[in-house]
């Protein structure tokens, strides 16, 4: 009885479609956010991350109905985010059928907000999102989806959030994403090793290889993936196939 | 009619789901009264032992639902829906469980990754009305760092992560996982199909 790698496609969504761009600019139209969560579902994928990457507070009630869309195609976990501010955001996001939250710019701003989440809802259901890159010397946390510096260092800073109450820490490598160069296994690892709770890798995959390094290296729980399976270059089913046959515990479909 | 005992926390909704998808006729249950003429109560659960056992009591909803089991109503406990079934749990000493089993919920060793997060693999110890047709080596979808360690004669499948566990209890007609099966794919609805069948 192993517990398996869990592979987690990510649906960056403009509250009601989703999106993918370079850092968040020149956004593309990539889909139906439940047409791609059924598929997923269907293919083997271990849970779902939607995210609304605009966070625009007028878009809200869009967003909670893809939430709500999207967890009626799901027999599967299902992690949501995006402009989680406050206990009552963080109720509805539930609410509308999410498993758990994910919390990331607010998290930073006021790290109270992790503890209010977990007390409520369970630290199972609180996922602290954290955006790092290297800056020579460390990798530091930025926020406002990378664009702005925080000066915190990003290992430092998921202990606190599993210290306030985070039950799983969703790390994702600014300098990775989207170059399909693989993931960043140093920085996985650094913050596998530092915090006593899941660490979901993030940003760079493009093929089974990287997986397989960075559940090996890095020493990833889960890892996250968006574009590589939105347009088709990896196929869930196949890349866990090839993840068994490198010896990756994961979960094949019955 | 399933009774679904909501304590406003919680992933109601997709237990709630999984039933409907399997045809089955559900109740949220709020109050005592909203109990009568269950066919079986379903208790769902993520969050704090205290939490849990706070809202049954404010709410009226522990006496009743000790009652209608000892009257032979049927039960399903899921995640922490199973941990308060036994009388109490390291979580929160300060409470007691509804005592059904006896025994307390303790904490998985920290020598593994806590919560115990996603899918994990269990094993048969005794025949099982829930695992009928499931095949050995199903997955199923785990979010809880708290568990029953005692292997009574009730447990019917263990898991391990750090130390074994009760995956899946039964006792007469008080049924229990520590996963969860409206999130654990095909295995997962075929273990609430099971339990359908069961109250039949």
């Amino acid at each position: 009885m192993t517990l398996a790698r869990r592979i987690i496609p990510c649906l960056d969504t403009d509250g009601a479609r989703v999106v993918k761009g370079v850092h968040f600019e020149a956004l593309r139209d990539v889909g139906d956010p439940a047409v791609l969560a059924a598929r997923y579902n269907r293919e083997g994928a271990d849970e779902i991350v939607v995210l609304d990457i605009a966070a625009a507070r007028d878009r809200r009630p869009t967003f909670l109905e893809t939430i709500r869309r999207v967890a009626g195609e799901l027999a599967i976990p299902l992690t949501a985010g995006g402009g989680i501010r406050s206990l009552e955001d963080g109720h509805a996001v539930l609410q509308a059928g999410a498993d758990k939250l994910t919390v990331n710019t607010a998290a930073v701003e006021r790290p109270e907000l992790i503890t209010e989440l977990a007390q409520a809802f369970g630290s199972q259901a609180v996922v602290v999102a954290v955006d790092a890159k290297w800056t020579g010397q460390t990798w530091e946390v930025f926020v406002r989806g990378g664009r702005e510096p925080t000066g915190r260092a990003a290992v430092a800073w998921a202990c606190e959030a599993v210290a306030r109450g985070a039950g799983e820490i969703l790390l994702t490598s600014i300098d990775r994403d989207g170059t399909r160069d693989g993931f960043d296994c140093a920085l996985t690892a650094a913050v596998a090793r530092a915090v006593p709770v899941p660490v979901i890798a993030s940003g760079g995959a493009n093929c089974a290889e990287h997986f397989a390094e960075v559940f090996r290296q890095g020493r990833a729980d889960a890892a996250l993936a968006a574009s590589i399976f939105h347009d088709g270059l990896c196929a869930i089913a196949a890349l866990k196939r090839s993840l068994a046959t490198l010896c990756i515990p994961v979960r094949l479909s019955e | 009619m399933l009774a679904l005992v909501d304590y406003g926390a919680g992933n109601l909704a997709s237990v709630e789901r999984a039933l409907a998808r399997l045809g089955a006729d559900t109740r949220r249950v709020t109050v005592p009264e909203q109990l009568e003429g269950a066919r079986a109560i379903v208790l769902p659960g993520v969050g704090h032992f205290a939490a849990m056992m706070r809202v049954l009591a404010a709410r009226g909803l522990q006496e009743p639902i000790r009652l209608a089991v000892a009257n032979g109503v049927p039960l399903l406990g899921i995640c922490l829906g199973l941990q308060t079934l036994y009388a109490g749990s390291e979580e929160a000493p300060e409470c007691t469980g509804l005592g059904l089993f006896s025994g307390t919920v303790r904490e998985l060793p920290r020598t593994v990754k806590l919560p115990h997060m996603g899918w994990n693999q269990i094993r048969p110890v005794r025949p099982s009305r829930l695992l009928r047709g499931i095949a050995e080596a199903a997955w199923f979808y785990f979010a809880h760092a708290y568990a029953a360690l005692d292997e009574g004669p009730h447990v019917c499948a263990v898991c391990e992560h750090g130390a074994r566990f009760a995956a899946v209890v039964e006792q007469d007609h008080v049924m229990a996982v520590q996963f969860h099966p409206e999130k654990s794919g095909a295995a997962g609805l075929q273990v609430l199909r099971n339990f359908l069948e069961a109250i039949r």
